[in-house]
């Protein structure tokens, strides 16, 4: 064990397999912001300066290890000239699908980030989380993977179908998403993001075939990740992935976040010393949680994947919904603290 | 045809369909001359997409293999040499809708499901609260599924049920979708009468419903 670190040391020595002073908690919040700095959503997302505010306020309340600097999924959808929709109580949805037949991807170019409003209000808030924390917090860029980039861009039917039945034009399309994926990720990381989230539920085995998988989202997540340059988490957005996973850790990644529906101490023997493992808490679930089953759950992942570092406790889900509780989210961090200071001794014995 | 072939018939179909084999599966039906649709959809599709329902529920088997399983068994349907329609309950009206999500990948599925074992579906696409509240009220249904990505979008269920019982209409409302499988107790708080994840367990409710209906 280390003495008292700040969050940037505590993750970077669980992600090299040592215990830190504490397991750390990787909160990803994105439109709880809205709440700290009193607007609506979609105004709360208008103003990057606001976002930075927040998710500096929501790291010291709930005593999260990180900045999670991303806004909304459809975010990068817009960049291919979708809309967004936006709610008052919940993350906007992403419009519908701009890829309406196989033409459409023929003459697909790969957008020009910089004139795309919300990515630079992303790079914005980057800049000015570096700004304030420099090397103490880690900053977590996001984005979704080229692979699964297409659910939006197509709709889910039509991407499936695409996968099984047109593998020229899916090529065609994984290039120009590939191409826009680096740019934006090398970006970001350029703004300040320590390092990158690539969420890719479609390659979870929830969605896909591990067999499919080794043909198509394997290959773009191995080309990919090669040439950004920074430390990545895959996410699979509440999807599983055991079955997959010793494939998943070939590509590159640093990280692997999890689902609920699978067993932590299951997940932890195949990451051991080879990746870090990121997840699991319920944050559908997690809405109406009393504090004691807040602290309950908190201390089972604990007990299940913490032992030995190479542990991030986080929601499974990708953020925190909307409907979770304050007294909640302050239960989950008092939990950590309690359970959660190594050496786990009461784990151990 | 035996209960004993039967169950190889569909055991080999569902082999079939998990690997996306469509000629294989069109094969395999068509070697039975004799075959009636009902038969068809009764013992040999429904329990093979039953299995693979239940391979996705506990992680066996992938998203992409239900729908592309659920496209397979349509087309079987409807293009194989089978004799006859077949329509389970005509007098029983079902409709399907995704409520504000654009992921319509699971509602799709059900619908086709639906089609072939001889339901009166109506698929209303994505919709938002009023525009199903709408719907159902200008032609009414007996029994709605709803299907969810979002967790605000399962929350929204109760304001669907709730402006259907201000004007008097109580259609079932069976929902389905992400949020009400990782909160199992979602489904009871939005106040539909029932939850489903797969035609294996949407199946024997949507049964006791119809035949509640037609008493």
């Amino acid at each position: 064990m280390l003495g008292t670190l700040n969050s940037m040391q505590r993750v970077l020595a669980s992600v090299s397999h040592q215990e830190p002073d504490r397991v750390p908690l990787m909160l990803l919040f994105t439109v709880t912001g809205a709440k700290f700095s009193g607007c609506t959503i979609e105004n709360y997302f208008a103003d990057a300066e606001r976002v930075a505010e927040a998710q500096i306020q929501m790291q010291l309340r709930y005593r999260s290890d990180c900045y999670f600097s991303f806004y909304y999924a459809g975010a990068e959808f817009e960049a291919f000239g979708a809309s967004s929709i936006f709610f008052e109580d919940g993350p906007p949805n992403a419009g519908a699908p701009t890829i309406r037949n196989l033409n459409d991807i023929t003459t697909l170019k790969v957008p020009d980030i910089e004139s795309v409003a919300v990515l630079q209000r992303i790079l914005t808030t980057q800049r000015l989380l570096k700004a304030h924390a420099g090397d103490s917090v880690p900053i977590i860029g996001v984005v979704i993977s080229p692979f699964s980039l297409p659910v939006m861009q197509m709709g889910f039917s039509a991407y499936i179908r695409l996968l099984y039945e047109q593998p020229e034009a899916f090529e065609k399309l994984m290039h120009i998403n590939q191409e826009f994926c680096l740019r934006w990720a090398n970006a970001q990381i350029a703004a300040g993001a320590t390092a990158i989230c690539y969420f890719d539920p479609v390659s979870s085995t929830s969605m896909i075939p591990n067999d499919l998988y080794l043909k198509t989202g394997f290959k773009v997540a191995q080309q990919t990740l090669a040439k950004i340059n920074a430390p990545i988490a895959t996410h699979m957005a509440s999807g599983r992935c055991i079955k997959s996973l010793p494939d998943i850790i070939k590509t590159g990644t640093a990280i692997v976040a999890t689902s609920v529906d699978e067993d932590l101490a299951e997940l932890k023997k195949i990451c051991l010393n080879k990746v870090t493992l990121m997840g699991n808490l319920n944050a559908i679930e997690m809405r109406h949680w009393t504090v004691t089953e807040a602290e309950a759950k908190v201390k089972k992942a604990i007990e299940k994947a913490a032992v030995g570092g190479g542990f991030l406790l986080a929601e499974n889900h990708g953020e925190v919904p909307w409907q979770v509780d304050d007294k909640v989210l302050l239960a989950i961090a008092d939990a950590v603290e309690r359970w959660g200071n190594y050496p786990l001794t009461w784990v151990e014995s | 045809m035996s209960m004993s072939e039967f169950l190889v018939f569909s055991e080999d179909l569902e082999q079939a369909l998990l690997s996306t084999d469509r000629l294989k599966a069109e094969d395999l039906v068509a070697s039975f001359s004799n075959l009636s649709t009902q038969d068809l959809v009764e013992k040999i599709i429904v329990p093979a997409m039953d299995k693979i329902g239940e391979g996705w529920e506990s992680g066996d088997v992938a998203m992409s293999q239900v729908y592309m399983s659920s496209r397979i068994c349509e087309d079987l349907i409807e293009h194989t040499s089978v004799q006859g329609d077949y329509v389970k309950q005509p007098s029983v009206k079902i409709a399907i809708a995704v409520l504000e999500d654009y992921h319509l990948l699971g509602k799709q599925i059900i619908f086709s499901i639906l089609k072939g074992v001889g339901y009166n579906t109506e698929d209303y696409g994505r919709v938002t609260v009023d525009e199903l509240v709408a719907k159902v009220l200008i032609e009414p249904v007996d029994i709605l599924l709803i299907s969810t990505l979002m967790l605000r979008s399962a929350l929204r269920v109760s304001e669907v049920k709730k402006l259907l019982q201000q004007k008097g209409v109580h259609t079932k409302i069976i929902v389905g979708g992400a949020p009400f499988r990782f909160d199992t107790q979602l489904w009871q708080e939005v106040g539909a009468d029932a939850t489903a994840t797969n035609t294996q367990q949407l199946l024997p409710i949507l049964e006791n419903y119809t035949k509640a209906l037609l008493c």
